[in-house]
């Protein structure tokens, strides 16, 4: 045994490519599955939602106007960093959640697969979901997915990574920017890709990660004028019709998945159509 | 010298209007209980009494919609589904003159739009949906895909039968039995087209139409027996319907409201330009979602622009609906003159210039004429708010990127014009417009294969085209 102390580290929201602490100074206490305090992660307010809504409003131009080539490989660079990182999410995933390593291994292997996946789907997306239209006259018309703005996403309370990944990239696949709010009883995994991210080359802002309570946040997410869609899949179902009514106000597009999908991608994505004539 | 036009009216005698009519559930024409007239709006004639749908009849509508999902509708192959699809649009073909002569009389557009334009559009929406029916799976959504089962259908008054096309074709041909209702003012076509679902013996209950107002909608909406709301109207009234069914399994598509740019650059063919903006605005009487409402002028050619367009707008004829030669017809009903007469107002006390193109308006009827609003800031109310009439707010710029935050400076999205003679600016202007559908060097062109539909505040969902089939299947990906 070494007498050697552990360093600890503190877990901070993400917010603009920074890890700043929640300005509300809260914070809860996660402990291990067997009982023992692991961390005080943040418990984030009103206020850094907002802050996190800049950042991503911001972000949105610049990360839309990115080729799809360059947003697929920081979307594949996110998978190389995880990869490199393993060990830390295994670890993080079966101190918080009490799984074997063996799960904790599995959870973090299709993270990383997850990632690639989406990855490849940034220039796919026109082929996919866009159309040249055969109009009855002598119109040039087409049919191209374009992103829809700033989305929030309430990932799923397990997996905590592996929902994090479902609830970060569809939605940044295709341009738009992410608030996420993380899995509230096992946000370790979720504060630990945040230092993944910092080091892939996206841009700041683009993703910003939250932790806290889930009944608090998700009214905010619902009812802030601007966010433009909203996704709930981490939520429990009893509270969808609410959420929903909160965000018809700017209607919002809601939407809740139960798998990883292009639709999932498609469902943050608006169409648009563009008419010019043809002649001489 | 000038040149005088001589009347041109299309005969109305191709029309037979009832004094009275029903709704028509489960394949028949059933009694109403209670009546309000509808009226032409060109000579407050009364034309006929329509029945106002209440809880018992929309119970019944339902039911029938549901009874023909689950025993008929449901079971049939595609392809036969199709074929009385194909069978409804060559019936709006032969009785294309009498639709457009009923739609003209109730709801007062031109003859010339209501046959060029919304019968034969009407027609070829059932035409191009018909040939989905049996190739749902190749739509793009997986091979799994499903319709909802019943749909409830709420349109407007501005594009009655079209709007009518819109909604009904792809719902039936993904498979949905439907339940429509009309606008309280314009209800006929639907009416009439309910006879044409009789000639092509489409099965009892697959369409069913109750007429009726607000309240006959609200009780489609909150209708537990219907899984999925399609609306196009106002934003307000797509927010309550919203909140309405956030609660409960259904499923919804929003098509609501619009404050379209429509922006010229100073390379546009200028000519070209003027005839664009006349049509974006003036088309239909302004009652369109997606009219071309605010013009927004680069500083070196907006006085050319304005003198040119003045001149133009004092050529546009307006009177008769039913003369072939009118150019803008009457305004839907007294209450909609009256919401664009206090716009109009608004817009005079805030400080901008009103020009009203010179003609003589008829005596009887609702009539506005086409009007323009120079000086308009960003900040006016004529500016951000949805004026659904002949009216146009100008407002100009310097930089392209100022014309674009000019254009996005709405919580609506529908549609956006450019005109330019440079692709390059075009393609980029194109990119940069946050709007579902853009014109560029056109405006207002509508095609079944081509979706339609708004970003934000203007709606969920598209209308048109592959896109616009899927907001009528299950399967795509999210609940």
């Amino acid at each position: 045994m070494s007498n050697r102390i552990d360093v600890k580290k503190t877990y901070k929201l993400f917010i603009n490519g920074a890890f700043p602490r929640t300005e509300s100074g809260r914070t809860y206490e996660i402990k291990s599955a067997k009982g023992v305090f692991i961390a005080n992660p943040c418990q984030a307010s009103r206020k850094d939602l907002k802050d996190a809504v800049v950042a991503a409003r911001a972000a949105q131009p610049g990360w839309n106007k990115a080729s799809a080539y360059n947003k697929g490989q920081i979307l594949y660079r996110l998978a190389e960093m995880l990869e490199g990182r393993r060990a830390q999410f295994v670890d993080e995933i079966t101190s918080v959640t009490g799984v074997t390593k063996i799960k904790a291994e599995k959870e973090v292997t299709e993270s990383v697969d997850r990632l690639v996946w989406y990855a490849g789907w940034t220039d796919k997306l026109s082929s996919l979901s866009g159309a040249l239209n055969p109009v009855a006259g002598p119109y040039y018309n087409f049919t191209i997915p374009e992103s829809m703005g700033v989305i929030a996403a309430i990932a799923p309370e397990t997996p905590s990574l592996l929902g994090l990944i479902d609830s970060i990239a569809p939605i940044i696949v295709g341009g738009n920017t992410v608030i996420v709010l993380a899995s509230t009883k096992a946000p370790l995994s979720a504060m630990s890709f945040a230092e993944v991210i910092a080091t892939s080359d996206v841009p700041a802002g683009v993703i910003n990660i939250l932790t806290g309570k889930k009944d608090e946040i998700a009214p905010w997410m619902a009812s802030h004028m601007d966010i433009d869609g909203l996704d709930i899949s981490g939520l429990a179902p009893k509270t969808h019709g609410e959420v929903r009514v909160a965000g018809a106000e700017n209607l919002k597009r809601i939407y809740s998945f139960k798998s990883a999908d292009p639709g999932r991608i498609l469902a943050f994505l608006e169409n648009k159509t563009v008419w010019h004539p043809i002649g001489l | 010298m000038s040149f005088e036009y001589a009347p041109a009216p299309e005969s109305r005698s191709v029309v037979s209007i009832k004094p009275k009519y029903g709704h028509f559930i489960g394949g028949k024409f059933v009694t109403g209980a209670k009546h309000f007239p509808t009226i032409n709006p060109a000579t407050e004639e009364v034309l006929s009494h329509i029945a106002l749908a209440g809880k018992a009849e929309v119970d019944a509508a339902v039911k029938a919609a549901r009874q023909a999902y689950t025993s008929t509708w449901s079971k049939m192959a595609g392809k036969e589904r199709g074929k009385y699809l194909f069978r409804i649009a060559r019936i709006l073909q032969e009785r294309a003159r009498e639709f457009a002569v009923l739609e003209t009389l109730d709801n007062g557009k031109p003859i010339r739009e209501s046959r060029d334009v919304d019968v034969p559009l009407a027609a070829a929406h059932f035409f191009y949906h018909a040939g989905w029916a049996d190739k749902l799976e190749f739509a793009g959504l997986g091979t799994s895909t499903k319709p909802h089962g019943v749909a409830g259908q709420i349109i407007p008054w501005n594009f009655p039968l079209l709007m009518l096309a819109w909604k009904v074709a792809p719902a039936l041909a993904a498979g949905n039995t439907v339940v429509l209702k009309p606008a309280e003012s314009t209800s006929l076509t639907a009416l009439l087209f309910a006879e044409v679902c009789q000639q092509a013996e489409l099965p009892a209950g697959v369409v069913n139409i109750v007429t009726g107002d607000g309240s006959t909608g609200a009780l489609i909406v909150n209708h537990p027996g219907i899984d999925k709301i399609a609306f196009t109207g106002s934003t307000e009234v797509g927010k309550l319907i919203a909140r309405a069914v956030a609660p409960t399994h259904k499923s919804v598509t929003l098509e609501l409201g619009g404050k379209a740019a429509n922006i010229v650059f100073e390379d546009a063919a200028i000519d070209e330009a003027i005839e664009g903006i006349v049509n974006g605005i003036f088309f239909n009487q302004g009652h369109v979602c997606c009219a071309g409402s605010r013009l927004i002028l680069q500083e070196s050619v907006a006085e050319e622009v304005l003198d040119k367009l003045k001149v133009r707008m004092a050529k546009i004829r307006v009177g008769d609906p039913l003369d072939k030669n009118t150019d803008l017809g009457a305004i839907n009903s007294k209450e909609q003159l009256l919401k664009i007469r206090e716009l109009s107002a608004i817009g005079d006390s805030e400080g901008a210039q009103r020009w009203s193109a010179p003609c003589e308006l008829p005596k009887k009827g609702f009539w506005f004429a086409p009007t323009i609003f120079t000086g308009v800031t960003q900040s006016h109310r004529i500016a951000r708010e949805e004026i659904f009439g002949p009216v146009l707010s100008v407002l100009t710029f310097r930089t392209p990127q100022e014309a674009i935050d000019k254009a996005n400076n709405t919580p609506f999205g529908l549609s956006a014009g450019i005109w330019s003679e440079k692709g390059s600016r075009i393609l980029w202007a194109s990119q940069q417009l946050r709007a579902g559908v853009v014109w560029a060097n056109t405006f207002n062109k509508f095609d079944p294969t081509s979706p339609f539909g708004g970003y934000k505040e203007s709606g969920w969902g598209r209308e048109g085209g592959r896109h616009g089939l899927s907001a009528y299947l299950k399967g795509v990906g999210h609940e």
